[in-house]
């Protein structure tokens, strides 16, 4: 096993403190272009809903980098940021402070264009089908409409959604929407996936099925995928590794483990094994010291 | 408990109930004006204004009254509408311009604008275009301000996820604000619709020399009550036409939406 923990005192045993925290002078890669996505001391700040009141620091100082090919996977409580690292990472947002590069090109104004978003809810557009919402991707990058909707059916298929196309989104259930919405972010084949707790509001069967169509999908190209979830079992049955986040305001991360269980893995199965029981433990005894800390933060 | 006599399902039941509905009133007023109860002089009875108005189909005479009214009420929607979809998409996609702008569109709009009438009579004559006018600032209001709150409403998910699909500005537009939006312009339709009729016939009633407005001022004049009366049941049904034909309309356009839309109101 191979973990950092980067505040250093007060994290508990197991976690080998063996690296220095991740930062813009101490890269941990050794290899620069590895890197689909790295965070450099980026600090995000939000102006108060009032005029009077204080400025919200959502995320401060995250150096983080993600290898291209890699899935992974950041916890942390309810509230504490995750997102917002994900919209910096999308471009969605500029950081307030440091810089985010894509493939070592730092970010500058813009989206992320290597990148492919998909939300906690549902953010397919109401008013097309399934086939239209999956095209339109490709409609907006320039393909012709007919290469684009035969495009978007084989995705259809791909997905599991075979013989869907026709329906609008609200005539869908819960977990198509989110195969649709699977489908409408591979469909232009990034690089880079970014995922904002997209099973979240999945019942557990479907939820299982999901990942593990989710880790079909992506064991095909690998693409460089980060996860964001507050679900710790979700998290090490998918990941390459973990990221553990610390509670808000002004999160950062505070430990990283590899994940180093075979795949390609079940998801359902994995998690009755030894190691993923052992991981979990180290890993939650970090994360619990956060989500009590955001307790009672937000119980004051 | 329901009998299911008046289950809410039951065509029949519905339908029979509401024809008996109509046909009591009708045989209600009916009685009323016979038995001199109440005076036909004010209150006209159901049978000359039946009389009445086949009278005029017979005759043909309404036509150009009916031709008239209808024209006015169909321009002052088309280009009240369009203007309404026109200037909600731009400034609902232009903050600074919506906050430069917000204090004169409520005060425009609670200002009671029938009363532009006489001005729009100066301003464009007494024919058709003075009561377009009219109409036009009835629905414009109507159908900007749901324009304005439907791209509002657009959810920030769909806009995010579409701009990080490669969505351009025009295409957003196309996309996304467009249909957003239509849910909310149809369900105005059917106001303005309503208000269109409104801003005709007000506007023949001021100043005109055709059209049902007139009409109804002319036997107004003479204190022929059946007449109005027949004027104003005839312009219903018209509007009654209408705004069934912008509920066919939106059924097909709107095919994508689970239920109903909402409104928000405007006053006329």
């Amino acid at each position: 096993m191979h973990a950092i923990a980067n505040a250093a005192a007060g994290y508990p045993r197991g976690i080998e403190a063996l690296e220095p925290p991740l930062g813009p002078d101490k890269p941990r890669e050794p290899v620069e272009d590895a890197q689909a996505l790295r965070f450099d001391s980026v600090t995000c700040t939000f102006p108060g809903r009032t005029a009077r009141a204080e400025t919200y620091t959502a995320v401060r100082d995250v150096s983080l980098a993600v290898r291209d090919g890699e899935f992974l996977s950041i916890v942390g409580p309810t509230g504490c940021g995750k997102s917002t690292l994900l919209n910096v990472a999308a471009g969605l947002i500029r950081p307030s402070k440091g810089t985010l590069s894509v493939f070592g090109t730092p970010l500058k104004d813009g989206l992320n264009r290597e990148a492919s978003y998909l939300f906690q809810v549902d953010a397919l557009m109401p008013w097309k089908t399934t086939e239209d919402n999956i095209a339109a991707g490709l409609l907006f990058h320039g393909m012709r409409k007919d290469a684009a909707r035969a495009q978007a059916r084989e995705w259809l298929v791909r997905v599991g959604l075979d013989g869907h196309g026709r329906k609008y989104p609200h005539q869908l259930s819960g977990g198509m929407r989110k195969r649709a919405g699977l489908a409408q972010a591979l469909a232009l084949n990034p690089r880079i996936l970014l995922m904002d707790e997209p099973f979240s509001a999945l019942d557990i069967q479907t939820r299982h099925l999901m990942e593990g169509e989710l880790l079909r999908l992506w064991s095909l190209d690998r693409k460089s995928i980060v996860f964001v979830t507050h679900d710790l079992e979700e998290a090490i049955s998918l990941s390459d590794r973990v990221v553990v986040m610390s509670a808000g305001p002004a999160t950062h991360p505070v430990a990283e483990f590899e994940i180093d269980l075979q795949r390609p893995r079940d998801v359902a199965e994995i998690r009755m094994t030894q190691r993923f029981l052992q991981l979990h433990a180290q890993i939650w005894d970090v994360l619990k010291t956060e989500v009590l800390k955001s307790y009672a933060h937000t119980r004051v | 408990m329901r009998t299911p006599v008046f289950d809410p399902r039951s065509k029949v039941a519905v339908q029979g109930t509401r024809i008996a509905v109509l046909a009591s009133a009708l045989f209600l007023w009916w009685l009323l004006t016979s038995r001199k109860w109440i005076s036909p002089f004010f209150f006209g009875d159901p049978a000359g204004v039946f009389q009445r108005i086949v009278n005029w189909f017979v005759s043909g005479s309404v036509f150009v009254h009916l031709y008239t009214t209808l024209v006015e009420t169909l321009l002052a929607f088309v280009i009240g509408t369009a203007l309404g979809l026109a200037c909600g998409l731009w400034l609902a996609l232009n903050p600074f311009l919506a906050i430069v702008a917000d204090p004169f569109i409520k005060a425009l709009n609670s200002m009671p604008r029938l009363i532009f009438a006489p001005i729009f009579a100066l301003w464009f004559g007494l024919g058709i275009w003075s009561k377009v006018a009219l109409g036009v600032t009835l629905v414009f209001f109507v159908v900007f301000f749901n324009v304005f709150q439907g791209v509002r409403e657009v959810s920030p998910a769909v806009l995010s996820n579409t701009r990080m699909l490669g969505a351009n500005p025009r295409q957003l537009m196309w996309h996304v604000y467009l249909p957003s939006a239509m849910s909310w312009v149809f369900s105005s339709l059917h106001n303005a619709i309503g208000i269109a009729f409104v801003g005709s016939v007000v506007g023949e009633y001021l100043g005109s020399e055709k059209g049902i407005g007139y009409l109804i001022l002319l036997a107004e004049g003479n204190f022929d009550i059946d007449s109005v009366i027949a004027g104003i049941l005839l312009l219903t049904l018209f509007a009654l036409v209408l705004d069934i034909s912008v509920s066919l309309l939106e059924e097909r356009v709107l095919r994508w939406q689970p239920g109903g839309g909402q409104t928000v109101d405007a006053s006329a």
